[in-house]
């Protein structure tokens, strides 16, 4: 099971993630952006850990919603609106639970990627953060079919989102900022794909062992 | 990195604080961050705001007032602001015949500003957008999100903000706004890159005699590097996609907008006039009106933009409109 402890552990390791890679973020976001997507994800962040100690618990759901509200009303640009879609969908997915089996993750995870594709209308290749989500769900629901373990199905998830991060390097940007670049997008990896597999590395790191 | 600052993090709030004291006259700051014209909400008057990413001021902070924007919503730099902001904006601004979203394309932008509209029209606020997509340097395909918005959005918020004040209603401004869009085309150029604060350092570098053509105005790269070329050169490499893309034809009467991208001086931006005007006159154009000067910029990059917009009667009356915001006057 993935416990209410679980999912603000998760959020809050991914917190300290953007901290210690927000140059490096940054700096991809330079290559084929406007050098602020670590900027954006370390406010964003730490908005959403100031809220997790006010929450009451042990709703998983409406602490997934808290999470994706304020990356909205803190973030900006496109991740703020993408992350929090995520985040709120998932949520929504599973409103009232107090920890999640395997399963109701993966329909949470299912929910959250429906919230992205829908309002940012990305398409598998486009060079975004799709290209590492799509592929994590695909590991996610495969390693569930394996009967595999909480442990390693998130860690299977959150190598399907690294294969998908580093597929981004050649692929030339159809959505977004990259996209002005045109070819010159190419040769570089996505900084939205980046921040999503350190954010699914960080659930698999709360759960190792499990 | 020198900057004019105190820290990174402080660099928009700050800024905010210092365009309150100068010009608290026209313009107050309301929670959560948003510049508001003085004497808003206007009664039966249609609310113009807009907003994007801090560091291309005076956009559009500074174009906030009598005859131009009713409230701006400034992001943190080079990053769209968030729908509380432009909610809180609409609210401000509505004075019952409701109230126009004036949206940049960016995909950061427009996904804001549509959460920031459904959230509006929930309580029963009626709002329109128009989305503005002037940059030629981007092809408008099913391969990117599709062109910049940049100079032409001055001149839809100038005119737009003109029809409001003369009491137009909102389906009449929408459209007039919607016709600015249709009939306007620019690009840009950088000698330099520019850096965002909390970044400290360029976005990219060029080297001492490169220069970037097709650039926006968030510091990214543009379509192509190439050597420096003369004034001359550049303002052709600008004007002939803009005037091949609408297409300006011989007879066509234009606003032709020359705009700073901030590190540039002026006395540059009038040497690309003159060859503006050179080619315009070539092509049988006539230049009816201009604006020459850092409008819409890029923190401290240099280069510019080369905005066309044609002119009929009806938008060449609302240019021609009082106004009176911090960044533009006249008619008084």
């Amino acid at each position: 099971m993935i416990s209410y402890d679980d999912i603000l552990a998760w959020v809050r390791r991914f917190a300290a993630v953007v901290v210690e890679n927000k140059s490096y973020l940054t700096d991809l976001d330079s290559a084929i952006g406007d050098a602020d997507h670590g900027i954006n994800m370390d406010r964003g962040f730490k908005a959403v850990v100031g809220k997790l100690d006010g929450l009451a618990g042990p709703d998983v759901g409406a602490a997934l919603k808290t999470v994706g509200t304020t990356l909205v009303s803190t973030v900006g640009g496109a991740s703020g609106p993408l992350y929090g879609m995520f985040f709120m969908q998932m949520g929504g997915a599973v409103l009232g639970k107090e920890a999640l089996t395997l399963e109701e993750f993966a329909t949470a995870f299912e929910a959250g990627l429906g919230g992205v594709l829908r309002i940012g209308k990305a398409e598998p290749g486009d060079k975004t953060m799709v290209d590492a989500l799509i592929p994590a769900r695909d590991a996610l629901r495969a390693a569930i079919a394996d009967g595999a373990s909480v442990s390693d199905a998130v860690a299977r998830m959150a190598r399907g989102a690294e294969e998908g991060m580093l597929a981004t390097v050649p692929l030339v940007a159809r959505k977004g900022r990259a996209s002005y670049l045109g070819e010159r997008s190419a040769g570089h990896q996505d900084p939205g794909a980046t921040s999503t597999h350190l954010l699914l590395r960080s659930a698999a790191e709360v759960c190792a062992g499990r | 990195m020198k900057k004019l600052i105190n820290s990174p993090d402080t660099v928009v709030d700050d800024a905010l604080a210092g365009v309150v004291a100068a010009h608290g006259d026209l313009v107050r700051v309301i929670e959560p961050n948003v510049v508001v014209r003085a004497d808003a909400p206007k009664a039966g008057k249609v609310g113009v705001l807009s907003g994007g990413g801090s560091g291309h001021e005076p956009m559009h902070g500074g174009f906030v007032g009598m005859g131009m924007l009713d409230a701006a919503c400034p992001g943190s730099v080079f990053t769209s602001p968030v729908p509380d902001q432009m909610l809180a904006a609409t609210k401000a601004v509505d004075g019952g015949a409701g109230v126009l979203h004036i949206v940049k394309n960016y995909t950061g932008d427009i996904m804001n500003f549509e959460l920031a509209a459904e959230m509006a029209r929930a309580e029963g606020i009626e709002v329109t957008s128009v989305v503005i997509a002037d940059d030629v340097a981007v092809k408008d395909s099913l391969y990117t999100a599709g062109r910049r918005g940049v100079g032409g959005t001055v001149l839809a918020e100038k005119i737009v903000g003109a029809a409001a004040e003369a009491g137009a209603d909102l389906a009449t401004v929408t459209a007039i706004c919607q016709k600015v869009q249709d009939n306007v085309r620019s690009m840009g150029m950088a000698l330099t890159s520019c850096t965002v604060p909390a970044a400290g350092k360029p976005t990219f570098e060029l080297g001492d005699d490169e220069m970037e053509i097709g650039v926006g105005i968030h510091g990214e790269p543009g379509r192509t590097r190439m050597k420096i070329a003369s004034a001359a050169e550049i303002t052709s490499l600008l004007a002939t996609p803009i005037l091949d893309d609408l297409p300006f034809v011989a007879g066509d009467k234009v606003l032709a907008f020359v705009n700073g991208m901030g590190g540039t001086p002026l006395i540059e931006l009038y040497i690309i006039f003159a060859e503006l005007k050179k080619i315009l006159d070539a092509r049988g154009i006539t230049i009816a009106r201009n604006l020459v000067g850092s409008y819409i910029t890029s923190l401290e990059m240099a280069g510019c933009s080369i905005t066309l917009l044609r002119l009929d009667d009806e938008l060449t009356k609302y240019w021609d409109a009082p106004v009176l915001t911090p960044a533009l006057r006249w008619g008084l």
